[in-house]
């Protein structure tokens, strides 16, 4: 066994006992080269979850698409133009539709999963303390899994309207949007760059979320909770924002401004929401992130 | 999870709440004086020799002081309890309020004379002089007191007639109110006047009945609430408590459904039209969209007549009226309360908008409950709009049946029921062979009417036309496919054509005033039904044909009536770049100074931990003062019973738990966390991290690219035959048995031969023959100058690998130094045969 060490020992040029730099590093480490992105994407990318959960946002348009064709026969028109009324109208309305289905609840748990189980699940693996003493500096760690993280989150709020997109084409044709309530029509090549806006609002409303599910991800060691925690919050705030009592007060709070995208697809678009959605998922998010640093920066690790 | 933090923080947390509760419940509520119930006797009557006792209430203003003051009627029905809310929220702002129960209502003596003037108006005038002599009121000069009166419906009423007939009022504000009683009742669209009006009949049963409901109480003695009341006599039960004089023209009009000159001289002489010019005082009017009793055009008709005075005049339409809606009561408290505030109070604030009209702003993005916008526009356009625009219309001449005896009739809503404010619903009913209609092409763009579009019609009759034809005009809403056509607040526009004796007339009709936005794709359709269900219509079956003298409509448009944007507010810029700063603050706030701590002496000295102590969260230690030294090349054995302290202590070696004092110093680098010397530590702590679900050397070569350093100073190769998994490294982790495990994670240890390597009981799981493996690569791994820290409760392993060893307990170091000394130093007599478990037992004190 020890002819093995010896092997080793000869293909070292010289063990290095007195490093360049005054800090005492091994030969060959850099603090700024630590943990690469390109091996965090690969350490998340073939976890099973992160399979399961695109698989599941790429298939939802096609299990709609199907569930529109087969429901077309029975149902007869209500005369109503609310969106799900309109979904076969085109791609384009189909992919709102989708898009208003799922943004409330599937992506909100997309993204916590990718934020809330990206340190806790380290954590719970024990594999967090081997990065640590690698040693990856503690802010580098968690900068380089949030942006891994919100990465994937991105995906994950890009790949449903863009494939629900695809299948609202083929399936239903490239028609001009016609808006729920009115009925009016927008061309579609008019509606195509605001969908786009559409698409980055709904991320940018995810931060929230992201955040949160990120700076419980860093305090505890149960990726559910950290899951859990930051869609409890989001149920929390949707029930709050159902007070009327509470009058503007519920313009803060992080879920109040998460449709105001609709706006946008009205004929004569509207930001003015969704500037101030954009403002509040921005002031909660930064802070969340900050605090999830300053807490990981202090925390003596113990799992 | 130690999100729960310190307990200290949770007291603060808790003293904080109960504070804020204490000072919301102590928190001086607004101490407004307490209304003041009175009793004030007035005289009226043209020969002013009638005695009634009105019951009123006074709400003295929140402020103290002398105040302006307000007087607020109630409407039709109701009394002074009708209003007390509002009294209540105006005597906040500042206001002297007084209520009262008109004559007649409530228990206020007297007949009800409709707004008289000998009657009513001379009870408000010594109402206001009664408000002349009390101190809470603000004088303009003796016996005028700074007064305006805001009142809704027969509210709204008298405070147009008290205002024409008082000049000591200063402001008013009616709403839901008439311009021509008459009017209102005998509407008619064609323009000819009341006394060819077409009779609101249910409208009209309803008002009246509302004034007979409670009998007269007897005067000057307050009736008992438990008081059986006396049987009403023929007269009380035919008039309520009307006065004769109008009863009998009610009555007369009712049986007959043509009003008479002298029912239209009645119900005039009780009507602002009957005071033209005289309302010289800025007057805000607000009128419902929702109102089939009182329409928008009676507020029209009521602006331009004190318009014409040159006093200041707003007209608002609100989302409200007789026949519900929303109702906006705080909207409509406010606009009242801001437009006293500028007239009585004398506040310069924003000038009201001249013309306001509440339109719907979808919902609410957290309820989803509706919104009300408020679209204001420069200057009030009147009935017939800014600009107009031509939108033909196409339809042939259609017969149309009056049904004998008027019924069945169609329904476009039913008074005192009010219309469905639900969207898409409609309870607009027509009867089939009843109606004709005339439908425009689909709309290209939107279409926002506001005011009343007109159209011009052509009869024909055969039959007995002396009375003219009854028609009753709507605009209705066509939308696409399947949806109900929509009637816009169910308001409909009766009709009575003249015919000539060719039997043909013609008519140009003005369509209900609405504010309606018709979404592209949408018709509008004109239909004349010959029935409604609040009207009286002629009993005789007819057939009439009916088409349009000229095939377009002409609807009125405001453009400039806008909803005010509300632009991102300040803190939508404002939040943001508060956050980043509190972000970094808490950034910089949290941060160590990071400094390269080296102590060239220790250059060479592998692990140097001096006066080491680390406190459990209960204050207990887990490490207390810890001291040792580990030179080069040496396999030291880190020794002691369970919570001695190893494993917290390895911890702090690599980096993971803060010391409380003390410090670990590695080749004379001082440790913290993330230190590049930890680069020159390998590490196995308390079991293998791996991601279950990569492959054994997935997880070792994604490890090693995490430490950033080049690939060939790992020696995979080497790492991987300690390892010695063979094929298994090819699965998933998830999949290895413990000893499997541990074998990858020692390798992981080892990748790129670090100068100091800890491994924490790397002997579990392990079997006897790895254990000897395991026992010789140590050895081999430290002879080459690198060292070894083994921890380990195997004390026979312990024995041979290991050249030193440091024993603790309870956190504290029991002893250091060479096996072999220890050995001796601890032997029973004879110098040599001990064993270091004996040693070991005997030094924490456990030995029985």
């Amino acid at each position: 066994m020890s002819e093995i060490l010896a092997r080793a020992d000869s293909a070292v040029e010289e063990v290095p006992e007195t490093p360049g730099r005054g800090d005492g590093r091994a030969a060959g480490y850099l603090p700024g080269r630590t943990l690469p992105l390109s091996v965090e994407f690969a350490r998340q990318f073939r976890r099973r979850r992160t399979l399961v959960m695109f698989g599941l946002l790429l298939a939802l348009p096609w299990v709609l698409v199907a569930a529109f064709e087969l429901g077309a026969g029975s149902g007869q028109p209500t005369g109503t133009l609310r969106m799900s009324d309109l979904a076969t109208e085109g791609g384009l309305n189909f992919a709102a539709f989708a898009l208003s289905v799922s943004a409330s609840f599937l992506l909100v748990v997309a993204v916590a999963l990718f934020c809330g189980d990206t340190v806790a699940s380290e954590a719970s693996w024990s594999s967090l303390r081997y990065l640590l003493a690698a040693p990856v500096p503690r802010d580098r760690l968690l900068r380089q899994k949030l942006v891994v993280a919100l990465a994937y989150s991105a995906a994950a709020v890009v790949c449903l309207p863009v494939m629900a997109l695809l299948a609202g084409t083929l399936a239903f044709g490239w028609n001009d949007v016609r808006v729920p309530g009115t009925g009016e029509t927008v061309a579609a090549l008019d509606v195509l760059p605001r969908f786009g806006i559409v698409v980055g609002y709904v991320l940018v409303s995810q931060f929230v979320v992201a955040a949160l599910a990120f700076l419980l991800s860093v305090g505890t060691d149960s990726p559910l909770g950290a899951v859990g925690g930051a869609v409890g919050l989001v149920i929390v705030s949707g029930i709050l924002q159902a007070v009327d009592a509470l009058g503007s007060l519920r313009e803060f709070l992080p879920t109040f401004w998460s449709t105001a995208w609709l706006d946008a697809l009205a004929p004569q678009p509207d930001y003015g929401g969704m500037v101030k959605g954009v403002a509040v998922s921005v002031t909660y998010s930064v802070v969340l992130v900050a605090l999830a640093f300053r807490r990981f920066r202090r925390r003596d690790v113990v799992s | 999870m130690k999100l729960a933090g310190k307990p200290v923080a949770w007291i603060a947390l808790v003293a904080v709440l109960a504070a804020a509760v204490a000072v919301w419940i102590l928190w001086p509520s607004p101490s407004g004086a307490r209304p003041q119930e009175q009793s004030i006797t007035v005289l009226d009557g043209p020969r002013d020799d009638q005695r009634v006792t009105l019951d009123a209430t006074f709400f003295p203003p929140a402020g103290g002081g002398r105040a302006p003051a307000v007087l607020l009627a109630h409407g039709f029905g109701g009394s002074k309890q009708s209003v007390r809310e509002a009294a209540v929220r105006l005597a906040g702002d500042g206001y002297a309020v007084l209520t009262w129960s008109a004559r007649g209502f409530g228990r206020s003596t007297g007949q009800i004379a409709l707004n008289s003037p000998d009657y009513e108006v001379k009870d408000v005038r010594q109402l206001v002089d009664w408000l002349a002599r009390r101190p809470e009121v603000r004088l303009d000069e003796a016996g005028d007191p700074r007064v305006g009166v805001a009142g809704g419906s027969y509210g709204g009423a008298i405070a147009l007639m008290a205002a024409a007939h008082d000049d000591r009022i200063d402001a008013i504000v009616p709403q839901i109110t008439w311009h021509d009683l008459a009017d209102a009742l005998f509407p008619e669209a064609g323009g000819r006047g009341p006394q060819d009006g077409v009779f609101k009949r249910m409208w009209a049963g309803l008002f009246f009945s509302r004034g007979g409901t409670s009998p007269a109480p007897v005067p000057g003695a307050p009736r008992a609430v438990t008081e059986e009341a006396p049987p009403a006599s023929a007269q009380e039960v035919r008039c309520g408590r009307f006065l004769p004089e109008l009863c009998d023209v009610y009555q007369k009009i009712a049986e007959t459904g043509r009003a008479t000159p002298e029912a239209v001289e009645t119900l005039r002489r009780s009507s602002p039209v009957s005071v033209p010019g005289r309302i010289r005082i800025p007057t805000l009017l607000i009128q419902g969209t929702r109102d089939s009793l009182f329409t928008l055009a009676q507020a029209d008709a009521n602006a331009r007549a004190v318009a014409a005075t040159g006093a200041p005049v707003s007209v608002a339409w609100f989302d409200g009226g007789h026949d519900g809606g929303d109702g906006e009561i705080d909207w409509l408290h406010e606009r009242t309360a801001a437009w006293f505030a500028r007239y009585l109070k004398g506040e310069s604030g924003q000038a009201e908008a001249p013309f306001t009209v509440t339109r719907d702003g979808g919902r609410d993005p957290g309820t989803r409950r509706p919104v009300q916008l408020h679209a204001t526009s420069p200057a009030y356009p009147g009935l017939y709009g800014a600009a107009t625009t031509q939108i033909p219309l196409e339809g042939p001449a259609q017969p149309v049946a009056n049904p004998p005896g008027g019924s069945p009739s169609s329904i476009s809503s039913v008074p005192g029921f009010g219309v469905p404010t639900g969207a898409g619903l409609s309870l607009s009913t027509e009867m089939p062979g009843q109606s004709a209609h005339f439908d425009s092409a689909p709309l290209t763009a939107p279409l926002q009417v506001t005011g009343g579009s007109t159209v011009r019609v052509r009869v024909r009759t055969e039959g007995d036309s002396k009375d003219g034809v009854t028609l009753f005009a709507k605009l209705y809403d066509v939308g696409v496919g399947t949806q109900a056509p929509v009637l816009p607040d169910g308001l409909v526009a009766p009709v009575r054509v003249a015919v000539s004796s060719g039997g043909t007339g013609e008519a140009t009709v003005t369509l209900p005033v609405i504010d309606h936005r018709f979404d592209a794709g949408h018709r509008l359709r004109v239909a004349f039904t010959t029935t409604d269900l609040g009207y009286s219509t002629p009993a005789a079956p007819a057939v009439y044909q009916v088409e349009l003298a000229s095939p377009a409509l002409t609807v009125p448009t405001d453009a400039a009536l806008r909803t005010p944007p509300n632009g991102p507010s300040w803190w939508t810029w404002a939040l943001p770049a508060v956050a980043v700063v509190v972000a970094a603050l808490l950034l910089l706030a949290g941060r160590r100074r990071r400094r390269t701590d080296h102590d060239p002496d220790l250059a060479d000295v592998p692990l140097r931990i001096d006066g080491l102590t680390k406190a459990y969260r209960n204050g207990e230690l887990a490490v207390d003062d810890l001291s040792f030294t580990v030179e080069r090349g040496q396999v030291l054995g880190l020794l002691g019973p369970n919570g001695a302290g190893k494993t917290t202590t390895m911890r702090m070696m690599m980096g993971l738990i803060h010391p409380d004092a003390g410090e670990i110093r590695i080749f004379g680098h001082r440790v913290s966390p993330g230190a590049a010397v930890l680069s020159r530590l390998g590490s196995f702590v308390e079991g293998p991290g791996f991601l279950p679900h990569l492959t054994g050397r997935a997880n070792l070569e994604l490890y090693w690219r995490a430490t950033g350093r080049p690939e060939r100073d790992a020696h995979f190769a080497e790492a991987l035959e300690i390892a010695g998994l063979g094929g298994a490294l090819d699965r998933a982790v998830r999949t290895y048995s413990q000893g499997m495990r541990q074998r990858l994670a020692i390798a992981q240890a080892m990748l790129g031969l670090p100068d100091l390597l800890v491994l924490d009981e790397p002997a579990n799981g392990l079997d006897p023959p790895q254990i000897r493996e395991m026992r010789e690569v140590l050895i081999a791994y430290a002879a080459r100058g690198r060292t070894v820290i083994v921890s380990s409760h195997l004390l026979a392993e312990v024995e041979q690998t290991c050249g030193h060893v440091v024993v603790m307990h309870r956190g504290r170091l029991v002893t250091a130094g060479p096996v072999r000394e220890l050995l001796n130093g601890h032997g029973p007599g004879n110098g040599s045969g001990s064993r270091l478990e004996d040693v070991f037992l005997d030094l924490i004190g456990e030995k029985a």
